[in-house]
């Protein structure tokens, strides 16, 4: 054990880590975005925005990442036309066509988390919204989203955790975050083993940090997973 | 491109299915990798199978050994650690020898010798920027190149400059022009090639006989080569684990023979258009 050249190198990948996270978060939160859109739009029972929110989930999930990366990257560029509109300052950058790909993607599955999260909304409860005489929007904000969210946060948990892993694809861009730096130390000592460990300690420790996040939101959101408020007060323990 | 993204899938494809156990005991039988897409040197044709200079020559250099050779297509980029790893025994892919890459493996002496050129769009301005069409030999550091590396530095300022990683043109990028330029490192010498065209990158820098092979594709005649050459490493060799002493000897023979017959001037003749050949 290189001690010293493991310290080294640690110190190098952790310069990649704010663009990993950037790519991650901002993918995330963008997909988010998008994918509450997409689920409603196949909630909505309406054809026209069913079908194409279906489609795009399907074609977004059924292709590798890499090959979408890779299709923004070096498709688009091809086509003269692309190159001459107003998107190309935008796609003329690896970031950006990074963070385009890992939104679409995400927005997908994501698309299916949160469809699922609806569904999962038991019918009495909106049954009983509606016999107290929410209004469609009331009966949203109060009862379905926040159950919804509820339900959806395991599985978004897990989405959070692929992408951050995800965003490793970048580097085949050319973008030089955690592993793309990790690729460019090994072209230069050949010593790709303590370097991919090293860089795998820096994911697992990212993802350490997101799962205690999620765990930490899961039961902030679950009434009944922290202790009733008396306990709080301090009188709990003497009943 | 689509053919250039199917190519890369194939080359990365290739490397995932090569993994089993080398061994150069038996030295009758050698496992050669070579990258399969660094035309003309190596590169894969449609049907996957590997063609170029260096297919042709690692033939021929097992021919002269008596040996059966298996040639594999690898990732550029893990090339060196694969061979220590024993995944095959040697390595005839373009390199050429440095200081780095002697550290950690063993090189027979060059095959072949060819400088690194700059690519660059037609009426990018680049080709006024670089007036300069000197070879300049880098090798010996003291030489009088330090002059036209300053000029290189002021001309590229604020340039975006692409190289595939880990070769000898990327460590000249990074020892002499980092400040000046932005560097993209890319997998293939393709990929910087098509981010060219697509005007992600000013220029890219490569051996001259593979940007000369790119440029006679009918999409790259927008590109030109600009400003001037420079020798990097003292030629390409067969890179070998440093404990088989027995391989390299054998290498080296086979090496003399078809540099002193004429068999290399005819071969590099006929890939590049110029002798290129190792004078004995």
């Amino acid at each position: 054990m290189d001690l010293p050249f493991l310290y080294e190198t640690l110190l190098k990948l952790l310069t990649g880590v704010p663009l990993t996270l950037q790519l991650a978060v901002s993918s995330v939160g963008l997909g988010a975005v998008l994918a509450v859109m997409l689920a409603l739009a196949r909630l909505s029972g309406l054809r026209l925005l069913a079908w194409p929110a279906s489609f795009y989930v399907f074609i977004f999930r059924s292709t590798p990442l890499l090959v979408q990366i890779f299709l923004i990257y070096h498709g688009l560029g091809q086509f003269h036309a692309v190159r001459t509109s107003f998107l190309w300052p935008l796609l003329r950058e690896p970031y950006w066509c990074a963070l385009i790909a890992l939104t679409l993607n995400t927005a997908a599955y994501s698309c299916e988390i949160v469809r699922g999260a609806l569904l999962s909304v038991p019918s009495g409860q909106i049954e009983a919204a509606r016999a107290c005489g929410m209004s469609s929007f009331t009966l949203h904000r109060r009862i379905v989203f926040p159950l919804a969210l509820r339900h959806a946060l395991p599985g978004y948990g897990n989405e959070f955790i692929l992408m951050i892993k995800s965003t490793a694809l970048a580097s085949i861009i050319t973008l030089m975050e955690v592993t793309g730096l990790a690729a460019q130390l090994i072209s230069e000592s050949f010593r790709a083993i303590e370097i991919l460990i090293v860089a795998a300690a820096i994911y697992l420790s990212m993802n350490f940090i997101v799962t205690r996040l999620v765990q930490w939101a899961e039961y902030a959101l679950s009434a009944e997973l922290r202790p009733p408020p008396a306990a709080a007060s301090g009188q709990g323990a003497t009943l | 491109m689509i053919r250039n993204i199917i190519l890369a899938a194939a080359v990365s494809l290739a490397g995932l299915y090569s993994n089993g156990e080398a061994s150069a005991q038996d030295a009758l039988h050698i496992r050669i990798a070579t990258e399969g897409a660094y035309a003309p040197w190596n590169y894969t044709l449609s049907d996957g199978t590997l063609a170029g200079y260096e297919i042709d020559l690692a033939k021929e250099l097992c021919k002269r050994m008596n040996a059966q050779c298996e040639i594999v297509a690898q990732n550029w980029d893990g090339m060196l650690p694969a061979l220590n790893a024993g995944k095959f025994d040697a390595i005839i892919a373009s390199m050429g020898v440095t200081p780095e890459r002697e550290k950690v493996a063993a090189f027979s002496d060059p095959y072949s010798t060819a400088p690194n050129a700059f690519l660059a769009l037609k009426g990018s301005g680049l080709a006024q920027a670089l007036p300069w069409h000197d070879k300049f030999d880098l090798r010996d550091k003291a030489s009088g190149s330090k002059d036209i590396v300053e000029k290189l530095d002021a001309a590229l300022k604020g340039k975006v400059l692409g190289i595939q990683g880990s070769t000898t043109a990327g460590k000249f990028v990074d020892e002499y022009l980092k400040d000046a330029v932005t560097v993209r490192s890319y997998k293939t010498q393709d990929e910087a090639n098509l981010d060219l065209l697509a005007g992600r990158i000013d220029l890219t820098m490569a051996n001259i006989t593979v940007l000369a092979e790119a440029l006679k594709k009918p999409d790259m005649a927008e590109a030109e080569l600009v400003g001037p050459t420079f020798l990097l490493a003292s030629g390409t060799s067969v890179a070998l684990r440093k404990s088989d002493t027995a391989l390299k000897d054998k290498f080296n023979a086979a090496i003399h023979a078809v540099n002193a017959d004429g068999f290399n001037k005819a071969l590099t003749e006929k890939w590049f258009g110029v002798d290129i050949s190792v004078k004995n």
